[in-house]
């Protein structure tokens, strides 16, 4: 009897056949909600694109108004936070991948960390509160730098161990056999062997910034206004977003999907200029 | 530039001297018949133009220097290059007279009488008995005593019952490299294969288990038609009645192992098996 | 050549400082989520996640109502996300195109990479109201008339509550399970999979019966990641849930998780009590969350372990 025709054999090339089939949809969902969300971005946020966006500050309900303020803000925040994410990050990367090799802190601050980089940005925000915003008694932009820092930081830490350990050993051994000490053969060889990489995960830790609402909403708040006062409550794209798109006046509506596809457009911009610069996996 | 292929049946089958066997497989149909068989990764060629017969019952022996097409030629037997987008076969390979590379060919079912064993051993993630259970239940569904029978006639076929018997619920990860690799050739067994692929069995095996798998392909050859892949010349000598010396993708030459191994009728065969080679 | 070791050990030891900070930021996290809750701890006891009073007005506070809304919705989010993503993996490294695999690789990546809140309006404004007028009514008629869990669709048809943000989760979450999904399915040998092809084995009994055992601890792990992701996102679930503070039966009803609870009151709380018992809610997150991407983590690095000893 041939194989081909048996009720088994039939019975396992249905199942095949079916499972494919149910995998290729799920694909297809998958792209399908990729293509929904930024189609409704373009769609709804084209719309409210305009020069004024990016000129006027955050009107009043039913006046006109841009969101000047709260990109500046927001600007002023991740730059700030970068400025303190990357220093730290890249040394505690260093450490990992240099000095990592003994001793129970390196193996710990590596789980740690991988733990610290999909914790709940919500409670980091808690946290710069309880710690900061409690105790001076207002909300301010430099809380809200502190607390993207924090969400900064393990991004940094972990692409910069990676990138270190794709540098090969015998460059290291190359510099230390030319007498050079191992502070110089870090700095000025290995990282700069790595700089692409360690780029790479300084633009990763701005885009995954960027986009985070939930930690700002206790600690920077907002500012209707224009204000480049990082010790006093400042203005953010994406809390702007959150409150006019949680109102029920229209045009705020509209500004929250203005500022919904300039963050995501360059969250993602961001996203692939990382991976065309740097082809190797992350 | 055409292959200086040398086809299997010139004058010296005539000259056979005893060795049984041979003489009586001569007269029949080959079990597989290779004719003008090219293989391309890509636009890479890596067969040109193999004629090939193998025959029912017998061992043989695919020889040669890394790279000369010895697996890939194996590969199209159970058209395993399938899995892999851009790698095609053209020509004919010719299984009880079909040709397995004609595009109707379910290659599930062409799997299932053409089995295959890896260089490396490779249990799946189970038990010793499912990793046996698991290939027979694609095709037959039995009870659970006549799995148990077949669970322990494939172990025995591949002299590993001995050895497993009281424990086949632990993982077959948990064997030796070398009781790994009999496993793997009972998987194959039991499944009842016409023919089997042998790829390299050994490479990965200590000399000990290495004489323990030549034994068995020595017993299995009564019952399946065996071709085996190996960078050992020795082996192919002590294990196969026929051997096939490939070079760059060509059949370079084919016939009677103690004849190849012995007096072979090609220079480059001959500085190959003597070691005089590159 | 003294002030070189000296140099040398000067650097290490700033390094190592640095490393130490980051484990020291977690502790101070724990510390202080602690200390901030305590007040809330004292008043209401061991019982606060398991009391569903939530009262600003008579200063009573506990973490049931949230407990269960974080709970239900990644519950919902996971159900959804896991067979989708393993669907979505499977395509990735079994049957997609060559050239296709890179390009719907990265594709799945960005989608992990679009901030939460974009997937929060888009389930308010366009989801939510499909989800109303097509879905609802549907499940309602059809998985509502069962017994027992027929009430769980039952309620009122409006596309906002536990069920909606459950399932906007979902869509957040797929991302990250498939793309861990993908990388461990990308670990098992080819030739083990030869080997199982060599039996006759058609794909799906191959991934089935081989790969997934094979990588079962990596794929537990990646499923606890986007667990992880889950318990803890806000803006997603905050859009939709409705923001009430209640429990009921039905998964139609507005509700309110750990997280977004946190984004509605935090900073407009009342009293102390109210934000000590907020900041305890944050603790609470905290701590489930670390458990569960410890586990993940534990997991995924005993896949790559298992890994390294057979290569």
């Amino acid at each position: 009897m041939a194989l081909e025709t048996t009720a088994l054999y039939r019975k396992r090339v249905r199942t095949n056949r079916l499972a494919l089939v149910l995998s290729i949809l799920a694909m297809v969902i998958g792209m399908g909600f990729l293509a929904w969300i930024l189609a409704v971005l373009l769609y709804k946020g084209f719309g409210a694109l305009s020069l004024t966006l990016f000129t006027a500050s955050t009107p009043a309900p039913g006046s006109e108004g841009g969101l000047a303020n709260a990109i500046l803000g927001s600007a002023a925040m991740v730059g700030v936070a970068t400025f303190i994410a990357t220093p730290i990050g890249i040394l505690a990367g260093v450490y990992l991948s240099e000095f990592g090799r003994r001793g129970w802190l390196a193996p710990t601050t590596r789980f740690i960390n991988d733990i610290l980089l999909s914790a709940p940005s919500i409670v980091i925000g808690v946290f710069i509160y309880a710690v900061y915003v409690a105790q001076v008694q207002h909300f301010s932009g430099w809380a809200g730098s502190l607390a993207l820092a924090l969400i900064a930081i393990p991004v940094v830490v972990r692409t910069t161990e990676n990138m270190l350990n794709l540098v090969p050993a015998s460059l290291r051994e190359a510099a230390s056999a030319l007498g050079a000490p191992r502070w110089k053969v870090v700095l000025s060889v290995v990282l700069r062997a790595a700089k692409a990489g360690v780029l790479t995960g300084i633009l990763l830790a701005i885009a995954r910034v960027s986009g985070e609402t939930a930690p700002l909403l206790f600690t920077a708040l907002n500012n209707q206004f224009m204000s480049l006062d990082l010790n006093g409550p400042m203005a953010n794209l994406p809390v702007v977003i959150f409150q006019y798109a949680m109102s029920p006046y229209e045009n705020w509506n509209s500004l929250a999907w203005g500022g919904a596809i300039i963050i995501t457009f360059g969250v993602l911009c961001l996203n692939i200029l990382v991976r065309t610069l740097f082809r190797k996996k992350i | 530039m055409q292959s200086p292929t040398v086809t299997t049946r010139d004058m010296s089958f005539s000259q056979l001297r005893g060795e049984p066997a041979a003489v009586a497989a001569q007269g029949a149909e080959p079990k597989i018949k290779i004719r003008n068989l090219d293989f391309f990764y890509g636009s890479f060629q890596g067969l040109k133009h193999i004629n090939l017969d193998i025959h029912e019952g017998m061992v043989t022996a695919f020889i040669g220097p890394s790279g000369c097409g010895k697996s890939t030629l194996l590969r199209t037997l159970n058209r395993m290059y399938d899995l892999y987008p851009g790698q095609r076969a053209t020509g004919e390979i010719l299984l009880n007279g079909r040709n397995v590379l004609d595009e109707g060919q379910d290659v599930n079912a062409l799997r299932a009488k053409v089995g295959m064993v890896f260089q490396k051993p490779t249990p799946f993630p189970m038990s010793i008995y499912e990793n046996i259970a698991f290939g027979v239940r694609l095709y037959e569904s039995l009870s659970r005593a006549d799995m148990d029978n077949r669970v322990e006639w494939a172990l025995r076929k591949a002299a590993l019952w001995d050895e497993v018997k009281g424990k086949l619920n632990q993982s077959g990860l948990s064997l030796s490299g070398g009781q790994q690799q009999r496993l793997c050739i009972a998987r194959g067994v039991a499944v009842k294969p016409e023919v089997l692929l042998l790829d390299e069995p050994t490479s990965a095996l200590d000399p000990i288990s290495t004489a323990k798998v030549e034994e068995l392909v020595h017993e299995l050859k009564s019952e399946y038609t065996i071709a085996i892949v190996t960078h050992n010349m020795q082996q192919a000598a002590r294990v196969s009645d026929y051997t096939a010396y490939m070079y760059l993708g060509e059949l370079v030459e084919f016939g009677l192992t103690d004849e190849i191994f012995i007096k072979p009728k090609r220079k480059e065969t001959e500085d190959y098996i003597t070691g005089r080679f590159g | 050549m003294r002030a070189q070791r000296f140099q040398d050990a000067l650097f290490h030891q700033l390094t190592r400082f640095f490393a130490f900070l980051v484990l020291a930021i977690l502790v101070a996290i724990l510390a202080s989520l602690f200390y901030g809750a305590l007040p809330a701890l004292k008043e209401f006891g061991a019982g606060f996640p398991f009391s569903a009073d939530w009262n600003p007005v008579l200063d009573k506070f506990g973490g049931l109502i949230s407990v269960y809304g974080t709970l239900s919705t990644s519950l919902i989010a996971l159900l959804v996300a896991v067979p989708v993503s393993f669907g979505i993996a499977l395509f990735l490294t079994e049957l997609c195109p060559p050239a296709l695999r890179a390009p719907l690789g990265v594709a799945v990546e960005l989608l992990a990479a679009v901030p939460s809140i974009i997937y929060g309006m888009w389930g308010l404004f366009v989801f939510a109201p499909l989800f109303a007028d097509y879905i609802q009514p549907l499940l309602s008629g059809t998985l509502g008339q069962l017994p027992f869990v027929g009430v769980l669709f039952q309620g009122p048809q409006n596309g906002i509550g536990i069920l909606s943000a459950g399932l906007i989760l979902a869509v957040m979450v797929i991302p990250f399970i498939a793309s861990v999904m993908r990388d461990v399915f990308e670990v098992v040998p080819g030739i083990l999979k030869e080997s199982a092809y060599g039996l006759g084995a058609t794909t799906w009994e191959v991934v089935w019966n081989v790969v997934l055992p094979y990588t079962r601890v990596g794929v537990i792990g990646g499923v606890m990641l986007g667990l992880g992701r889950a318990l803890g996102e806000t803006m997603a679930v905050t859009f939709v849930i409705g923001n009430a503070h209640r429990i009921s039966p039905s998964l139609y009803e507005a509700g309110n998780s750990i997280a977004s609870t946190l984004a509605n009151e935090f900073a407009e709380a009342s009293s102390d009590l109210h934000v000590a018992s907020l900041i305890a809610l944050g603790l609470i997150l905290f701590f489930v969350t670390f458990v569960v991407l410890a586990i993940s983590k534990i997991l995924l690095m005993r896949l790559q372990r298992s890994e390294g000893e057979k290569t």
